[in-house]
């Protein structure tokens, strides 16, 4: 019987220590690993689509609740106005998920660009929808609205040969950005407004 | 019977160097060795994990009951490779992403637990930090030497410098999985081999 009290104690005590150890090192690393983790993942598709812009996207980033997320804007400011907003969205690929940021001018609400952040598609395939600016610009200059559909299916995007559905989620993808910037919308143009 | 702390240390380097003569913590030593930055990032957090539970567990050897020792060992060693992931995210991100799940799979690959069983649940503490260190040292210096030579025949490079000129053809089979395994293998005879001799 002392034995096993004896055990128990021990495996509690050192259980308890070491999830408060991890516990206290989470909340000190976790707005760095955020940081790190839009640097690294995010980053470089955000600033591609906000190339030229005076300031960092990355450090001028609010968020903005939409039902029950929380999402970043990432606000990159041309000729001193903070006019575009990049945020992200996600539609089903071949694989899987296929993350992306979208930019949007907030004035006009057409596109300035999209970039894909992950993806699981065929290298060299469906891959080519991350790496090849003529599928990707094809966005640039359309307004945000409506639906966007490969023109397979009646829509207005071109597909990347051989990679259908992994166009076609890039579609979907930029589509529910379409319903997410309806939601959002007001409640970012009052940030935009604050940050004037 | 009493080794002296230098012979702790220094087995790890040589008589006991973990993949090669243990033959133990295989899964990373394949999986990772595509480039040298890869293997030195690994070597450093084993090193790191090793260290830490073996002083750890030989600090608590007399307060742990043997009929749970090993439940209290993984607890120790989880702990650390918890914290070095956290690390590694926060500071080194791009070698975080690039070493990804084979950093808490250092948690059940054989060698800290092996030591904390074999060597730190019965030292005192200045013995199995010497045998951690060692050992620590040893499996990073196999990763690096054998992520060298996947490196420079695989892709012409060392430590992302390119070593050959642009002439060059890689050997593309050596940093794939089956280079691995071909790799691994002469690296072992090799070591057989010379310990034969001498």
């Amino acid at each position: 019987m002392r034995e096993m009290i004896r055990m128990i104690t021990v495996l509690t005590v050192l259980c308890a220590f070491s999830g408060g150890l991890l516990a206290a090192l989470r909340d000190g690393t976790q707005e760095k690993i955020e940081n790190q983790q839009l640097e690294f993942v995010k980053g470089p598709a955000i600033r591609n689509i906000l190339k030229g812009s005076s300031n960092d996207p990355i450090t001028d980033r609010f968020k903005i609740k939409d039902g029950e997320r929380e999402r970043n804007i990432f606000v990159g400011r041309f000729g001193g106005k903070p006019d575009t907003i990049v945020f992200e969205t996600s539609g089903k690929g071949f694989k899987g998920d296929i993350s992306m940021m979208v930019g949007v001018n907030v004035t006009d609400d057409k596109i300035v660009g999209i970039g894909i952040t992950t993806h699981s598609e065929t290298p060299g395939i469906g891959a080519r929808a991350q790496t090849d600016p003529r599928f990707s610009g094809q966005f640039k200059g359309i307004p945000l609205t409506g639906e966007f559909k490969i023109k397979k299916d009646g829509g207005q995007v071109d597909a990347i040969s051989g990679a259908t559905i992994t166009s076609r989620g890039v579609a979907d993808a930029v589509s529910d950005a379409v319903k997410t910037y309806g939601r959002i919308k007001p409640s970012i143009s009052d940030k935009l407004n604050e940050l004037k | 019977m009493a080794k002296t702390i230098t012979q702790e240390f220094t087995k790890g380097l040589w008589k006991e160097i973990p993949p090669f003569r243990l033959v133990l913590g295989l899964c990373p030593t394949l999986a990772v060795t595509k480039s040298v930055e890869n293997a030195v990032g690994m070597g450093i957090a084993v090193i790191f994990v090793l260290v830490g539970s073996n002083v750890l567990v030989s600090m608590l050897r007399k307060i742990i009951p043997s009929k749970v020792r090993i439940a209290c060992f993984i607890i120790v060693v989880a702990t650390f490779v918890t914290v070095v992931e956290l690390l590694m995210q926060a500071y080194t991100y791009s070698l975080f992403l690039k070493l990804g799940i084979f950093i808490p799979l250092i948690v059940v690959n054989c060698i800290p637990l092996g030591r904390a069983e074999a060597f730190a649940y019965k030292n005192s503490i200045i013995p199995s930090f010497a045998d951690g260190l060692g050992l620590g040292i040893g499996y990073a210096v196999s990763l690096t030497v054998l992520s060298a030579i996947r490196e420079v025949f695989g892709s012409g490079t060392f430590y992302g410098h390119t070593v050959f000129g642009p002439s060059f053809q890689p050997f593309n089979f050596m940093i794939e999985a089956p280079g691995a395994f071909v790799c691994l293998g002469l690296m072992l005879c090799v070591m057989n081999f010379i310990g034969k001799k001498g």
